[in-house]
């Protein structure tokens, strides 16, 4: 029996021929990475509850700061002292105030087919280069990074058949919302969403790590794009090598495929508080918008950037909303202020902030208060995760969020 | 077979781990400091009225969002039985096996509940309210034996026979 690209996968961290869908396997994992979030407790677990503590590998592990950086109250500065600390004592990659953990982690280490655990639910966007990335708690952290596995039940493999090509003005996360919108919050629980077909192919690393950072949002263990010329690319531009960019056998059996019309896609919002109640632009009403997101491990990069610039260009955002921008990573942000693209962000009354989950992680910047309405570029909708628990998030492209900071309330690019 | 009654409080769908703890409370000391904070987007006074032993009783998709193992923690804090909810979202899931928390699913029993309503679980069988049986089955044995030591430290500890 054939087996898909997320089989392959864990069959190779299994060390074994073939595994399929249902079977548990002890895996070799082959990178660990874990942010500000919950490191804290990890340290504290090892030091408290182990009686032999180690660290099985400690150049397969990456600790990155990025969910309150800097750090807005002292207990934060605390849980950032301990994880800086721990790494320091152990030779651990520290990356603080470098970028948020994902883009880091795509800039600078994922390769296909590895199997890499992270203590965050959007570890899953590792698959826009062929891996196979899962989020985890810091227990099952604790456990990988102590004994250099972890298990795995083997899930079953949605596929999603992509055809066409976006056309102008829709982007891969009204892509992404659709069919989160057409499969449901729990469509795809504990499976791997598998991008594959002309129309995955036609997207660039960029659009495909925003298809795979919100395969969580749907449920799902894992989102993978099955890896191509373009992957193979981006690593030799970044000094990686492309080996094991596995692809689904023939024979491979999927639980479900799904074929989609890239071309019939259009700009959409998720509304408040459900991910996956998703409508066009146009359907969703008069919208007045307190405050706009552009950033996040979804959507914060150069890419979007420039899609952003280019309509802000000239204009200026409405005197009744604060427009935040963050770039994903440090890298993002030089190439923006390289290309004059935060000059044009500021000129049109944007606040942009350093390199961090900013809005997205509803603590430490552009927080929103009782009755607001948030339009973000964020991955989740969640009643509260912006601020005070009766508030509203809504969720859009970077064009959407662009032009509804400019009108002042939800409107298409 | 073990078998437990409880008092329940009911929940929808979706209830996402934002919801369980939200963010801004993730920064206080400890578990304890938190778990008065626990459902409270949703239904502020509930932390305060849960009693050791009662179970919630939810719709699909229990504990989506975030990877936070606090979401999990404090519902054991808060002394809760068991989760009992028509699916789990898989980061939820683990996590709470690797902390002890015992979770059931069935697809029926959460609309045919009320709040405060007795219901009697018999662990890999069966759930029982209002003399109607809902059948239940049994997580695997090696995840079992994680929850029964307290989660999955403990569990290792206990394999290697570390007291």
């Amino acid at each position: 029996m054939g087996m898909t690209i997320g089989e392959k996968i864990i069959a190779r961290a299994a060390k074994v021929d073939e595994v399929h869908a249902g079977e548990i396997h002890t895996i070799e994992v082959d990178r660990l990475m874990s942010n500000d979030g919950t490191t804290h407790l990890t340290v504290d677990m090892y030091h408290n509850d182990l009686k032999h503590p180690k660290i099985a590998d400690k150049d397969k592990i990456v600790f990155i700061m990025d969910h309150n950086v800097p750090a807005e109250n002292p207990k934060t500065a605390q849980a950032h002292r301990k994880m800086r600390n721990f790494a320091k004592e152990h030779g651990i990659a520290l990356y603080e105030g470098k970028g948020v953990c994902h883009q880091i982690m795509v800039e600078n280490y994922v390769c296909p087919g590895e199997f890499i655990m992270g203590a965050d639910s959007h570890t899953c966007t590792y698959g826009a280069l062929g891996a196979f990335g899962t989020g985890i708690g810091c227990t099952d952290f604790l456990y990988a990074m102590v004994t250099g596995q972890s298990w795995v039940l083997v899930p079953e493999t949605i596929r999603f058949e992509l055809t066409g090509k976006l056309r102008p003005g829709v982007y891969a996360r009204d892509l992404m919302l659709t069919i989160i919108g057409m499969v449901g919050a729990n469509g795809c629980n504990y499976k791997v969403m598998e991008f594959a077909g002309e129309g995955a192919h036609s997207l660039d690393i960029d659009e495909r790590l925003v298809l795979c950072n919100l395969a969580v949002e749907a449920g799902a263990k894992t989102g993978i794009v099955e890896p191509d010329e373009k992957v193979a690319e981006y690593l030799e531009s970044r000094g990686r090598k492309a080996e094991n960019m596995f692809v689904s056998d023939e024979d491979a059996v999927f639980e479900k495929v799904y074929q989609i019309d890239l071309d019939q896609i259009e700009p959409v919002v998720a509304r408040p508080h459900q991910i996956d109640d998703v409508v066009p632009v146009k359907e969703a009403g008069d919208v007045k918008i307190d405050e706009a997101f552009l950033g996040s491990c979804n959507n914060g990069r150069i890419e979007e950037f420039r899609v952003a610039a280019e309509i802000l260009k000239g204009k200026k955002v409405s005197d009744h909303v604060r427009f935040i921008i963050a770039p994903a990573s440090n890298e993002v942000y030089i190439q923006a202020l390289e290309e004059g693209l935060i000059d044009i962000f500021l000129d049109a009354g944007a606040m942009v902030m350093n390199s961090n989950c900013s809005v997205c992680w509803g603590s430490c910047q552009g927080v929103i208060g009782e009755g607001e309405t948030l339009i973000s570029t964020g991955t989740r909708n969640f009643k509260g995760r912006a601020g005070h628990p009766d508030s509203f998030v809504y969720l859009g492209s970077a064009a959407t969020v662009t032009a509804s900071a400019i009108a002042g309330k939800i409107v298409t690019a | 077979m073990e078998q437990f009654t409880g008092k329940v409080w009911v929940l929808g769908d979706d209830i996402d781990t934002d919801i369980i703890i939200p963010t801004e409370y993730l920064a206080l000391p400890s578990v304890e400091d938190m778990k008065q904070y626990g459902f409270s987007p949703l239904r502020p006074e509930l932390a305060g009225q849960i009693e050791e032993g009662d179970i919630i009783v939810a719709g699909k998709n229990f504990g989506c969002g975030s990877s936070r193992e606090q979401a999990p923690e404090i519902i054991k804090a808060l002394k809760i039985k068991c989760v009992i909810a028509k699916s789990f979202a898989r980061i939820f899931f683990r996590n709470s096996i690797n902390n002890g928390l015992l979770l059931i699913e069935n697809d029926q029993i959460q609309e045919h509940v009320k709040e405060g309503d007795q219901i009697e679980v018999t662990l890999g069988e069966k759930i029982t309210h209002d003399g109607k049986d809902y059948e239940i089955h049994s997580l695997p044995d090696n995840l079992m034996e994680i929850i029964n030591a307290g989660g999955l430290v403990e569990a290792m500890k206990k394999r290697n026979g570390v007291k």
